[in-house]
């Protein structure tokens, strides 16, 4: 009994020993993935292509304020995180950072104090940058960035999320890579659409699944999960890859359409992938986007047909698709304009059918197609609700600079009405996704998710 | 004391189709540019929204999108016996506000002048005598050819998206188009807009007499379309709400779904709105403009805009009453037939006939503003002037373009126009008629002018303009020879009745039923000083940075709405600014 007391206490101080190190011995650093040459030098831009590459911009910068200079609210499931100032302000920013500070953020997720960042800063994919990208971008921010002194609010989530040490035992769960880039077997275009993706671009941030431990499942290509589909703040982020999906319909430069300009074909970009056109894509060159969008297409080994050019400047004239078999039923439905029709389809022809059409498929670049939509059949319907009550909008990029904005309909509609519609929408044209009761609408009306 | 802003390398008057391009096309050249506009700023979501822009009574009949008499009008007359009156309620023509412009309001109907029209008083001598051109009319050429626009004709289709089939395709005629249109380089940026009921039937009537049935040419995309600039339009539903509304489809071309979305984006191009010009500014030496004064509406002052390049791009009203309040050239004066501010104002000649079918439906709520099929058979390329005794021509078009209740309601003649027997009208009538419009060239004349009003002021304390203008007998020849010829076309049709609206013979100018919005001259185009206000590159001939967009610049009207034109003259002028002017500025001519 004796014997069984001491060997009890002695594993309780080992592990009251374990956790205070846990706690208290300072978490190493990452080594750099490659050495760079001690006169190396950054090219003209680099830094700041990285930086929109990285797409920094989007959540160091709140709605009114200056750039980089952090203050968003960033929603995530454990609480509010607000992002921090990255101008080189000494004070409240990163201004006394050494490279090897800016790096152990980058790649390990640390502070220069050793403390954790919250995983709202995506180092599980910005560790997998390359060596020249990181210190490039740090000598961007550091050199021509204007200081701004902007104190931000401290990120105070509840218990248990507010122990930070947690995060160095969530970081043995999810950090399973190591730094630096491993390109697939693929040509050199891809590999670079790879590197994009998976390192600055931190797709897999919102497209792959989340773990239970809440990581990312599937941070790099030769994950099974990896863009498998995840759910941002509400958002479906839709599956990236896989039958049936947005993408295995679209070509490569209808997909770099999209990336460079938030408008294709098919669809627009809105909610979160807005923002990231907004920010990030449409300031990367041709050759980035559509290397990303050779990567997509062809990360199950699917052919990649490159086009010669995309969403090229007009005049260009391209007429609307007719309505497919699938679709067919109920565009015969609506066109015979039946006083009878569900009250679903009568909504839709009396608020929705002049851009969207009886076919569903709208009109490329413009209109998007709501047949198969992945905003439109999502399992998060949040967004649906939200575009039809408050509209949307498709930002002004540098190749198609018309900011596209579909009205809101949220005072012309009640919430059964709204109901109604997403309901017939969700199953028409051979859609088929579940109810929307108009409790899920008053619930979106209240919480004003404008976008 | 006028508060200063800092110098520009631009400053553009006006912010509608003709302000749009001048800031885009120089800002490419880098140049630090602002547009000072007099309305408010607005924008397809949310200015445009559905379904409140659809709303007849507010925008059609209280036109919420025009400008206000309050805010600027003009004071008309007929001639110079009569004294004139405020225009203070719209009614013949109306003017927009806003950005945008008349740009936003349109019908969309895009055409380019006829060759012949570009340099009428030539031809008409050449083929007819001088002996022919009657007394008191102005007749002229425009001193830049058909040719030489043609590339920009392309260049504004191209940009404002237009609809259409090419029947003059390098000068091969092609059959389906119009054989007697001005030669294209190219064919239209999108296929034509299919075609209505009463457009087909139209057509069918035509070829059956031998004419030559075309598409209208239309800013209304009938596709998808991306412009040069990468800027966008959705394909038509055909909703009917065209003339005086905003499109909330994108459908309609308009600076905001052409040109501003992409100038936005320029670092170097900003726009001031609610800042309304007083008057251009000129050197001591009065060789060029320093800049222009504008009133701001926020601060409730005046400010003086320093500027080195000056772009006088409001409407044709506004420009002219700039000019002439700014000393940018001499008034015309009709007696002597000196000065040159004011000269030449034209307008257009129309008619057009209705036809009643109790068996016919034409659905008219299905359309849109540039709908239907035209016949340029009576077009002046093609008419007889020595025999006929005018010189003029016509466009004929049938297409519903609205079928809205309270403005768009045909009945038979003889109908009462209150009380029970019109409500029986409305309802034996709305639906079953079609018609047929003759869309007419007004020449020039000295009686028709444009000068400062010595008594009226506007709120700024300036003089109003003054309209001087009436029908002439060689306008109303042209609108009854195509009455004529309209009749038996019509008939051939075999409607239970037919209406007929043309104006004859002592037709006098009435401002109260609205007419057309294609106010022309004023500060007219020409080869030399003496003749004109500005020279062919829209160069005012009295300050050489002061450029003048516009329908002022029409010597006299076409036959055709005047927007293709004043596009073209648009891409021409900022050509010559970009490639002559910047590297050296002078005069041109």
């Amino acid at each position: 009994m004796k014997t069984f007391l001491r060997i009890v206490a002695g594993l309780v101080v080992v592990g009251v020993v374990a956790l205070l190190a846990f706690i208290f011995v300072p978490v190493q650093r990452s080594e750099p993935a490659e050495a760079l040459a001690a006169d190396w030098e950054p090219a003209e831009g680099q830094g700041e292509y990285v930086l929109h590459a990285s797409d920094c911009v989007a959540c160091h910068t709140s709605d009114d304020g200056e750039s980089l200079a952090g203050g968003r609210a960033i929603a995530s499931p454990m609480g509010t995180i607000w992002s921090t100032n990255i101008t080189p302000d000494p004070e409240t920013g990163i201004g006394d950072w050494s490279y090897a500070d800016f790096r152990a953020a980058m790649v390990d997720g640390l502070e220069p104090d050793g403390t954790h960042l919250y995983p709202a800063m995506p180092y599980e994919n910005y560790r997998l940058m390359t060596e020249e990208d990181i210190r490039a971008l740090y000598e961007y921010l550091m050199t021509e960035v204007e200081p701004v002194s902007n104190e931000v609010q401290e990120t105070e989530l509840s218990f248990p999320f507010n122990l930070r040490f947690g995060i160095r035992a969530w970081n043995w769960l999810a950090l399973t890579h190591g730094p630096g880039f491993t390109p697939a077997d693929v040509p050199e275009l891809q590999q670079r659409g790879q590197y994009l993706v998976e390192g600055p671009g931190h797709c897999a941030a919102c497209h792959s699944p989340r773990s239970v431990f809440m990581s990312q499942d599937g941070v790099t290509a030769d994950e099974e999960n990896f863009l498998a589909g995840g759910v941002i703040d509400g958002w479906n982020a839709p599956a990236l890859r896989g039958e049936g999906t947005d993408l295995a319909k679209w070509s490569v430069g209808e997909l770099a359409a999209y990336l460079a300009t938030g408008r294709n074909a098919h669809s627009t970009a809105n909610g979160e992938m807005g923002l990231v056109v907004e920010h990030s894509l449409q300031k990367l060159t041709d050759e980035d986007n559509l290397a990303m969008a050779a990567f997509l297409k062809g990360i199950d080994g699917d052919a990649v047909d490159l086009p010669e050019s995309f969403a090229a400047a007009g005049p260009t004239s391209l007429e609307a698709a007719e309505a497919d078999n699938t679709g067919s039923t109920t565009a015969q439905m609506l066109a015979s304009a039946d006083p009878d029709m569900p009250l679903g389809a009568r909504l839709y022809m009396d608020n929705c059918i002049g851009c969207h059409f009886a076919t569903g498929k709208g009109a490329p670049e413009i209109f998007p197609e709501l047949q198969g939509n992945s905003m439109v059949v999502g399992s998060e319907t949040m967004p649906l609700i939200s575009v039809i009550l408050n509209g949307a909008e498709v930002p002004s990029t540098a190749k198609r600079p018309m900011s596209l904005r579909m009205q809101g309909y949220g005072e012309r509609l009640s919430d059964d009405e709204v109901a109604e519609l997403a309901t017939w929408l969700r199953g028409a044209w051979g859609n088929d996704a579940s109810a929307v009761t108009a409790a899920d609408v008053a619930k979106v009306r209240e919480s004003d998710h404008g976008h | 004391m006028a508060r200063q802003e800092k110098k520009k390398d631009v400053v553009i008057v006006g912010l509608g189709w003709t302000g749009s391009i001048a800031g885009i096309e120089l800002a490419q050249e880098g140049l630090d540019i602002v547009a000072l506009e007099r309305g408010h700023d607005q924008n397809t979501v949310p200015n445009f929204e559905y379904p409140q822009q659809i709303d007849e009574l507010k925008y059609g009949v209280r036109l919420k999108m025009m400008q206000k008499p309050s805010q600027q009008t003009v004071t008309v007359r007929r001639n110079g016996d009569e004294t004139a009156l405020p225009y203070r309620q719209l009614g013949s023509f109306l003017p927009g506000n806003g950005v945008g412009g008349a740009g936003t309001h349109w019908n969309g109907l895009n055409w380019r002048p006829q060759e012949v029209e570009l340099r009428l008083r030539s031809y008409v001598e050449e083929t007819f005598g001088a002996d022919i051109i009657p007394e008191g009319m102005n007749l002229g050429d425009y001193p830049v050819s058909y040719d030489e626009l043609e590339p920009f004709f392309t260049q504004f289709e191209k940009v404002a998206g237009i609809s259409g089939y090419a029947g003059n395709l390098n000068g091969e005629i092609r059959e389906g188009g119009n054989p007697f249109e001005g030669w294209r380089s190219e064919d239209f940026p999108m296929p034509p807009m299919p075609t209505t009921y009463d457009s087909s039937k139209f057509r069918d009537a035509a070829a059956a007499m031998g004419y030559h049935p075309f598409p209208a040419s239309a800013g209304i995309a009938s596709t998808s379309y991306v412009n040069p600039y990468g800027m966008q339009m959705g394909p038509c539903n055909f909703c009917g709400f065209c003339e005086r509304f905003g499109c909330y489809q994108y459908s309609k071309s308009s600076p905001q779904t052409t040109i501003l979305g992409a100038l936005k984006r320029y670092p170097n191009f900003e726009y001031r709105t609610q800042s309304e010009v007083l008057r251009v500014e000129l050197a001591e030496d009065g060789q060029t403009a320093t800049g222009v004064t504008y009133w701001d509406e926020a601060a409730q002052e005046e400010v003086f805009q320093p500027a080195d390049i000056v772009i006088l791009s409001s409407y044709q009203l506004n420009n002219v009453h700039l000019m002439l309040l700014s000393g940018l050239g001499e008034a015309y004066d009709p007696l002597t037939g000196e000065g040159t501010l004011g000269k030449n104002y034209a307008y257009q000649m129309n008619g057009g006939i209705s036809m009643f079918f109790r068996d016919e439906e034409f659905n008219p709520f299905v359309g849109h503003g540039a709908n239907g099929i035209c016949i340029d058979d009576f077009s002046i390329s093609q008419n007889d002037f020595g025999a006929e005794g005018f010189i003029g021509g016509s466009y004929w078009r049938s297409g519903t373009f609205n079928g809205q209740p309270i403005r768009n309601m045909p009945l038979p003649a003889g109908t009462p126009s209150w009380g029970a027997g019109w409500k029986q009208a409305i309802g034996e009538n709305y639906g079953h008629a079609m018609s047929i419009g003759s869309h007419g060239s007004h020449m020039a004349y000295a009686n028709n002018h444009l000068d400062l009003d010595p008594t009226y002021t506007d709120r700024h304390g300036r003089p109003l303009m003054r309209m001087t203008f009436n029908w002439q007998d060689n306008d109303l020849k042209m609108n009854q020879f195509m009455k004529s010829k309209m009749e038996p076309l019509a008939a051939s049709m075999n409607p239970d009745s037919m209406r007929a609206g043309f104006k004859g013979p002592g037709a006098e100018y009435d401002v109260r039923p609205y007419q057309t919005t294609h106010n022309t001259g004023g500060h007219i185009m020409s080869e030399n000083a003496r003749e004109g206000a500005v020279n062919r590159y829209s160069q005012s001939w009295k300050a050489h940075n002061v450029f003048a967009m516009g329908a002022g610049n029409f010597v006299q009207n076409t036959q055709y709405n005047p927007t293709g034109l004043v596009g073209g003259l648009a891409y021409h002028t900022v050509n010559a600014i970009r490639t002559q002017y910047l590297s050296n500025p002078r005069p041109l001519v």
